[in-house]
């Protein structure tokens, strides 16, 4: 099982799905995808898209600075 | 199921007609898959996610396209189309509508978008929330076909919604689906899309008022030609248009702006960016966090200084300490005079 991290800093959502989306592509089941964001829109958008796409979310955390770490979990289903 | 084992791809806009036209295939047993396109102008209510977060909270705004989706039980396809899409805003073969707007381009290249998607994936049409006399430039009757012509997706494009008034395309000559069952909305009236969606049991949709892109806003157009006079070419990076979605803009000399954060949600967006740009911030007192676009002097930089102060809580005082630095420059502090709001010429503001 993979970890891997997502910088989408700064990125305004959709691009912050738009690059989890892409960064999962490469992700195999299982693997474990930490995406940083400051986007508050994010939290609704990013598991509304695993939801969709058969992933899931392990865990949001606030981080300094008004981060947002969103911990996705890639399911089986071959991603978009 | 007239549909059984075709598929169709839908453009999803996040609004009321894609969805319903979507859902009018997904009834005749059609496999449908959504597709949505970011272009950078896409309005999506993030500014408002960025004042939200900074005043303590309370329901974010969602992505319409995520959620309508998610209603239709449909997968969604997001695609960033930023670099593609700058032909189209930047050389418009129909020319723009009342502002930057290339609506009619803009259909086409994203059905073009969508075709090749189809054709990668194996799909086999494509569906869209169109309605004839729905848009002034896009959705009118002379349009449909251009859209479908230009795009190349021919009669491989069905327009559920007002797919009687129009010639049959493959989909309905083959069979896949029924045409009796699609719709002939016309006009303006949203009155059928929201008898149909009752039909549909569909009581939560969004209908934004300044429709879905800032290219159709007066006043973000206005900033975007301003951005393109400024640097003498037509041209523009992400970075550029997001940041014309946030803060006042004020172009005090043809070679630089300042861009102010109106609330401390902005000033974090904004802050983002110190490392690109020069920026200021107050000290003596609470203040926006400003940036700097262009190629500032000494003086310059006063005046920018002067500005930020004005929008600052000490915008009465007589002396304000400025602190600047970004882009490289050494941190600096000024001590300078508000700007009195009445001394800022209005055509300062973009």
């Amino acid at each position: 099982m993979a970890r891997a991290t997502l910088d989408a800093r700064r990125l305004l959502c959709p691009l912050p799905v738009i690059r989890t989306q892409e960064r999962v592509k490469g992700l195999a089941p299982g693997d474990v995808l930490e995406v940083t964001c400051t986007d508050p829109g994010a939290l609704h958008d990013i598991p509304a898209w695993c939801r969709l796409n058969g992933h899931r979310i392990a865990s949001t955390a606030d981080g300094a600075d008004y981060e947002l770490v969103i911990t996705v979990v890639v399911g089986g289903a071959a991603s978009s | 199921m007239p549909g059984a084992g075709r598929k169709a791809v839908a453009l999803i806009s996040g609004g009321l007609d894609s969805m319903l036209a979507a859902r009018t295939i997904l009834e005749q047993g059609v496999h449908v898959e959504g597709i949505n396109f970011f272009t950078g102008f896409c309005v999506e209510g993030h500014t408002h996610a960025i004042r939200r977060r900074a005043n303590g909270g309370g329901a974010n705004p969602r992505n319409n396209a995520l959620w309508v989706a998610e209603q239709l039980g449909i997968r969604l396809h997001l695609i960033d189309v930023v670099e593609e899409y700058k032909r189209v805003v930047l050389n418009p073969k129909h020319g723009y509508g009342a502002n930057l707007n290339p609506c009619l381009d803009c259909k086409t290249f994203m059905v073009g978008r969508a075709r090749e998607w189809m054709e990668e994936h194996g799909f086999d049409f494509i569906i869209t929330g169109e309605v004839i006399g729905q848009r002034p430039k896009s959705q009118r009757r002379e349009t449909m076909p251009v859209v479908a012509r230009e795009s190349g997706a021919d009669d491989r494009l069905l327009r559920p919604l007002c797919a009687r008034r129009l010639p049959p395309t493959l989909p309905e000559r083959e069979g896949w689906v029924a045409r009796e069952r699609l719709h002939d909305f016309t006009g303006r009236t949203r009155k059928p899309q929201f008898a149909l969606a009752a039909d549909f049991g569909i009581e939560d949709y969004a209908q934004p008022a300044g429709g879905c892109c800032f290219l159709t806003d007066r006043q973000y157009s206005s900033k975007l030609a301003d951005l393109w006079t400024s640097r003498g070419e037509r041209d523009y990076e992400l970075d550029d248009i997001m940041l014309l979605k946030v803060g006042r803009h004020l172009r005090p000399r043809p070679h630089f702006k300042v861009i102010v954060g109106r609330e401390e949600g902005e000033n974090n967006f904004l802050s983002g960016y110190r490392g690109q740009f020069v920026h200021l911030r107050t000290v003596s007192h609470p203040g926006p966090l400003a940036l700097v676009d262009g190629e500032p002097g000494d003086e310059d930089l006063e005046l920018a200084a002067r500005l930020t102060a004005r929008f600052s809580q000490g915008r009465g005082a007589e002396r304000v300490d400025v602190e600047i630095g970004g882009a490289g420059r050494p941190t600096q502090r000024l001590a300078v005079t508000p700007m009195a709001p009445s001394a800022i010429p209005d055509d300062w503001y973009v």
